[in-house]
Parts: structure tokens; C-alpha cells; sequence
């Protein structure tokens, strides 16, 4: 039910409240947006941020993507794929092997970042694709199955991707991937600008599919699956959609990795790192983007922090994992999301000492989940 | 390839084949009686290969005595992980129990490798020699292996269909809430699962020494999910379908060794599963469970 048809049927508490207008929303979002982006890049261009810390910006943008994306399946969706990294995979070396065709690394070396734009936008919308493609192929299947099954054959399918990557050549008869010796020499076209961009059309276009019917139909997917079906959500196409979106997402984050470390090897992309990103959207809360944009962030940044415990990092990985279910299924942030109208709404509300009774209920139905 | 060639390929397959026959065993029981799957099974067996590595290299005991240790090692491992991390989630969601799982098996990994090192843990072979019949050699611990297996799988069939305790565990997987009302005590039955399989873990382990003599933390993974594959292709929650296919597992990786594509034995493996679970999702000797909504 929608708040019109809620005000329209006599909620009398409803009209009094302060609502901010659905445009006055974005331009709210889009100036904190636009203010963070100028935070960062004042930082980068006065030195604040040097290179080392730009990398690990980049890193937790990279992370940011692969959470959220796989939060699209795990939280939205309520299913469990085991090998996001088989999509990073793919996108890495599509771009990768689309970016060393083309003059981008004599580009990049004039300086010229303006004219890599071109190259860039079909990088990313090469390596998505690709990705959306091997997401349909394995999704058809692995969506019939349900629970475990969904699970071990998307582990499957992670690995044959990436023992696929590593003997390819020996089938093809030519360089392709170039195996466990790995795609050097990539074009180095990932920058925090283009990594920053990235990740607001991802998160932006992740909100919006969820705000959409398709968000709600897979939401009802999750909550009950056999009561969605007999209302006519069509679940099969439904599970398939959100599954090739998060694939595809998945897939951009490959292109932003190849681009930044400028050499791929199929080893990196074994089922642990699968688990990496499981681990991030466990953390933050499953089905929170708030929560997987913190713990992508905190589970970057962290281990950076603490290099001497390397060693230790994934014992606490695995450790964290059982603790939270035990104790916290839900996550750091549950399925909590931030919303600055609504922060905005709630204050000039109590500002104004309106509707302050329907708070809650109104609350909840505005909170989109 | 010639006939004796052949042979030889066949013999190691079905050597192969027991051990994933007898970790599937394990995978099948928890997987009957409390629809999880195990993922921390696989790194039990490779708990208990480091017991084994270690009774025989460093301390020198006897073989024998190695297997006991493993085994009682597996066992203690197998029921403390189901006390500690699987039991408080008895009636949380499937997706959160199997992320426990996945959570308990790297923790499994990454210990061990805190503890013993990231390294490949090489030792002599248990059981050395072979018998030369006709054209084919044929090791001795390939025939333990088989035979530890066989046995073990026909005690573990006694177990299950002729003993009270056995009853408890067939009745609870099929249906834990009417079980509870018979009186038959779940948490007593299904530690009792966990404890025989993570038995049958740790005499997989000890096999898998004497099939390969080295020990490394990340060994367990793998053998643990090609036989949760065949666990699956045999149809989970039966004890003949695991044991079925455990050995067409382990004959197919070795007859594709025997064309040279080993490196895309894991790859072909994954596609077995895959087009099983398409074809019969519940495997060559599963039957069907309708849902209930």
C-alpha cells in the first residue's frame, strides 16, 4: 500500500507531517554526493590523500561494489552463490584483454585521460555484459535449485571459470589469458575519479531497481517464496533478473581491479575470495546497502591498518562469520538503511512538533523495506 | 592406452573413489538428519591426516595406534563443532546455518595453518609395496583402502538399519518434530550422527595418507566438496548412493588422468554436479521429499 492510499483512507495523524518532496530527494543525495566527491578530490589535490591512500580508496570502492552486488543476492534475494568471484573474473579479464587491444596504455602514458573515456565506458560495459552473460548461463540452471544445491553449484561454476582461465590456452593454441602466468601489462585506467563514479552508478542503480516493482517482487521472493508464486510474481524470472544484475555489478568491479593492479592472475580469484566478499555483507547485515558499503569500507581499510596481523586476518574472517550468526545473524546494521530526507524529515518534524504521534508507523512505510 | 594401463587406472580410481565414498558417507548422514551441509566435514579429514603426520613422524607410535588417535581426533573435533557452532542455530534460517558452516571450515583451514604452517607436510608412505598380479601392479595400500572402506561401509549399513540408535537417526531424519514426541532425544542422536561420521572422516583421513603421504592445510576443501559431489550424484541421505558415488567419482577423475586432461579434473567434476542436479536433483538412488508449504 502506498502513502497515498494510506493518507487517502483516513489516517488522519498522516496529514499534518512534513514530507520532502520525491525530486527535493535526489538534489538532497545528489549534493551529498557531490560534496563528498569534492572532499575527496580537494584531499587528493592537496596531498592529503597520497598514493598509497589513494590505492586503498580505490580498494575499498572495488570492495563496495562486490558487497553491494552480492548483497543484491544474498540480502535481497535470499539465496547463497559461491562464486561472486568467477563473475570479478570474468569482467577483470574481458576488460583487461578489450583494454590491451586498443592504444589506452600510449593514452594513459601521454597523459591524455580524456580521450581513454571512450575506451573506458566500453571497457566497463563490455566486462558487465559478459558478466550478465555467464550470470544468465549459470543462473538458469543454479535458480531451479534451492538453498545448498544454489550454493555448491555456484562454487562449481566459480571454479570451472577459473580452471577454465587457467588452461584455456592450451585449447585455444594461442595467447589468450595467458594461464597461471597471468595477464600482465594492462593499461592502468582505474583512477579514484572513474572508481568513485562508479560506484555512485552502482549503488544508484541498486537503489533504484529496489524502490522499483522488480525490488518488491524480489523481496516477496525472499520472504516466501511459494506465496509469491501464488500471487503471480513470476519467481523464476524475478530470482534470474536479480542474479544477472549482481553478476553484472560484480563484473564492473572485475574492470575496476584489472585496471588498477594491471596484471591478473587466476589464483586470486579462488573460492576464498568469494568468501572475502560473504564476509563483508554478513558483516554490514544482509540485506542492508548501508551495512555492506561500512564493512566493505571497514574490512579494507582495516587490514591495511594492521599489517602486522596480517597472518591473523582470515582466522578472524572465518571466526567473525560463525560469532555473527551465532550471536547477530542479522549484522551490524540488520536491514537498517540510511536515508538523509528521512534523517531531514524526522528533524523538521520534531522542529515543528507535527505528526510526531505516527512517527512510527509512518516511518515504516516510508523506509522502503 | 593398453588393457594392463587401463587396469591400473581402474584400480587407483576405486582407491580414490573409497575415500570420497567414505567422506561422502559423513556429508550424507548430517545432510539426512539436519539438511545442512557440512562444509567444515572435509576439514576434519584434514584435522585428522595432521594427527596421523604427526603421531608417526614426530612421536613414532605404531600405525595402528595413529588410526585410533585420528579417529577419536575426528570424533572430539566433529561433536564439538556440532555443540558449539550448529546447535544454537538448530532453528535459525538454512542460509544462516550454512554460513556458520562455511565460517567453522576456513576457521578449520586457517588454524591449521596458523598452527602448522602453510606448508605441504610430506611423509613416508604408511603402507609400501605392491603385489604384481599378472601385468598389473597393484599397491597394498590400495587394497586396505578398498577393503578398510567396504567394511566400514557395511558395519555403518548394520548401524543404521539394525540397531536402536540407528532407528532414532533414520526416524529423526524423517521427521525431527515427531521423533522428539516418540521420545527419541535429538540432541543425543544427532551428536550421534556427527560423531559417526567424522569417524568415517578420520579413517578417510587415514586412507588419504596412505593414498598420497603428505599432509596441508588446505587438502580438505577440496577432497570435502568432490565428495559432497558425490554424495549428491549417488543421492544424498542414502548410504549405497553415497558409496556408488563416491566410486564413480574417483573412477572418472582417474580415466580423465588416463587421457591427460588432469587439469581440468576439477572442472569436469563440477559438470558431473551440474548436470545431475538438473537431470535428477536427487541423485541416482535419492528419492523424492515433496515440500510442505
Amino acid at each position: 500500500m502506498s502513502i497515498k492510499d494510506k493518507a487517502a483512507s483516513g489516517s488522519e495523524r498522516l496529514q499534518g507531517r512534513i514530507r520532502i518532496p520525491t525530486p527535493l530527494r535526489y538534489l538532497i543525495n545528489s549534493c551529498l554526493i557531490a560534496g563528498l566527491w569534492f572532499a575527496l578530490s580537494g584531499m587528493a589535490a592537496g596531498g592529503i590523500i597520497n598514493n598509497y591512500w589513494k590505492g586503498i580508496l580505490i580498494t575499498v570502492g572495488i570492495n563496495i561494489i562486490l558487497a553491494t552486488s552480492l548483497n543484491i543476492s544474498v540480502g535481497y534475494l535470499g539465496q547463497l552463490p559461491l562464486g561472486h568471484a568467477g563473475f570479478m573474473a570474468v569482467g577483470a579479464y574481458a576488460s583487461a584483454i578489450y583494454m590491451k587491444s586498443t592504444p589506452a596504455a600510449a593514452l594513459i602514458k601521454a597523459g591524455d585521460r580524456g580521450a581513454v573515456l571512450p575506451y573506458l565506458i566500453t571497457a566497463v560495459l563490455i566486462s558487465a555484459a559478459v558478466a550478465g552473460l555467464f550470470g544468465l548461463l549459470i543462473g538458469i540452471p543454479a535458480l531451479r535449485l534451492k538453498g545448498d544445491y544454489l550454493a555448491i553449484i555456484t562454487l562449481g561454476f566459480g571454479e570451472i571459470i577459473r580452471v577454465t582461465i587457467t588452461n584455456i590456452d592450451s585449447v585455444l593454441g594461442f595467447k589468450f589469458t595467458y594461464g597461471a602466468a597471468g595477464l600482465a601489462r594492462i593499461p592502468k585506467f582505474t583512477t579514484l575519479g572513474n572508481c568513485f563514479a562508479l560506484v555512485v552508478i552502482s549503488l544508484t542503480l541498486i537503489h533504484m531497481l529496489m524502490k522499483s516493482r522488480f525490488g518488491r517482487a524480489i523481496l516477496a521472493v525472499r520472504d516466501n517464496e511459494i506465496a509469491a508464486e501464488s500471487v503471480g510474481v513470476d519467481t523464476t524470472y524475478y530470482k534470474t533478473l536479480a542474479f544477472v544484475f549482481s553478476a553484472m555489478l560484480a563484473g564492473v568491479a572485475g574492470c575496476l581491479y584489472a585496471g588498477y593492479l594491471g596484471s591478473l592472475y587466476p589464483s586470486t580469484f579462488k573460492f576464498m575470495k568469494s568468501i572475502e566478499i560473504l564476509v563483508m555483507v554478513v558483516l554490514g547485515g544482509m540485506g542492508s546497502m548501508l551495512g555492506s558499503v561500512v564493512s566493505a569500507t571497514v574490512l579494507t581499510v582495516l587490514p591495511e591498518m594492521l599489517r602486522a596481523f596480517s597472518d591473523y586476518r582470515m582466522v578472524a574472517y572465518s571466526l567473525l562469520l560463525v560469532v555473527m550468526m551465532i550471536f547477530r545473524p542479522t549484522g551490524l546494521m540488520g536491514s537498517y538503511d540510511f536515508s538523509m530526507s528521512r534523517l531531514l524529515e524526522k528533524l523538521l518534524n520534531a522542529v515543528f512538533r507535527r505528526g510526531a504521534a505516527a512517527d512510527g508507523e509512518a516511518y515504516t512505510e516510508e523506509g522502503g523495506r | 592406452m593398453n588393457l594392463s594401463t587401463l587396469l591400473a587406472q581402474i584400480i587407483n580410481g576405486l582407491q580414490t573413489g573409497s575415500i570420497y565414498a567414505l567422506v561422502a558417507l559423513g556429508y550424507s548422514m548430517v545432510y539426512g538428519i539436519i539438511l545442512l551441509l557440512n562444509f567444515a566435514h572435509g576439514d576434519i579429514i584434514m584435522v585428522g591426516a595432521y594427527v596421523v603426520y604427526y603421531s608417526i613422524t614426530r612421536f613414532a607410535f605404531h600405525p595402528l595406534l595413529a588410526v585410533l588417535l585420528a579417529v577419536a581426533a575426528s570424533v572430539a573435533l566433529g561433536v564439538t563443532v556440532e555443540k558449539v557452532a550448529y546447535t544454537p542455530l538448530r532453528s535459525a534460517p538454512r542460509l544462516s546455518l550454512l554460513i556458520t558452516a562455511i565460517g567453522v571450515s576456513f576457521l578449520l583451514e586457517n588454524g591449521a595453518q596458523m598452527i602448522f604452517g602453510a606448508d605441504t607436510k610430506s611423509m613416508d608412505p604408511i603402507v609400501p609395496g605392491s603385489v604384481a598380479i599378472g601385468s598389473v601392479t597393484i599397491s597394498y595400500a590400495a587394497i586396505i583402502t578398498i577393503a578398510v572402506s567396504v567394511i566400514s561401509m557395511f558395519i555403518l549399513t548394520r548401524l543404521v538399519n539394525s540397531t536402536k540408535m540407528g532407528k532414532a537417526m533414520r526416524a529423526v531424519s524423517e521427521d525431527m518434530g515427531a521423533a522428539q514426541l516418540m521420545g527419541i532425544s535429538l540432541n543425543k542422536t544427532i551428536s550421534f550422527t556427527f560423531a559417526v561420521g567424522s569417524a568415517l572422516a578420520g579413517i578417510g583421513s587415514v586412507l588419504y595418507l596412505c593414498a598420497y603421504p603428505q599432509a596441508s592445510p588446505t587438502m580438505g576443501s577440496m577432497l570435502g566438496i568432490k565428495a559432497f559431489i558425490a554424495a549428491v550424484l549417488g543421492g544424498i541421505g542414502s548410504i549405497p548412493g553415497a558409496m556408488l558415488g563416491g566410486f564413480i567419482i574417483g573412477l572418472l577423475e582417474s580415466l580423465i588422468s588416463a587421457v591427460h586432461l588432469s587439469m581440468w579434473k576439477d572442472a569436469v567434476v563440477f559438470v558431473v554436479l551440474i548436470v545431475v542436479l538438473l537431470l535428477k536433483p536427487t541423485g541416482i538412488l535419492g528419492h523424492k521429499v515433496q515440500e510442505k508449504v
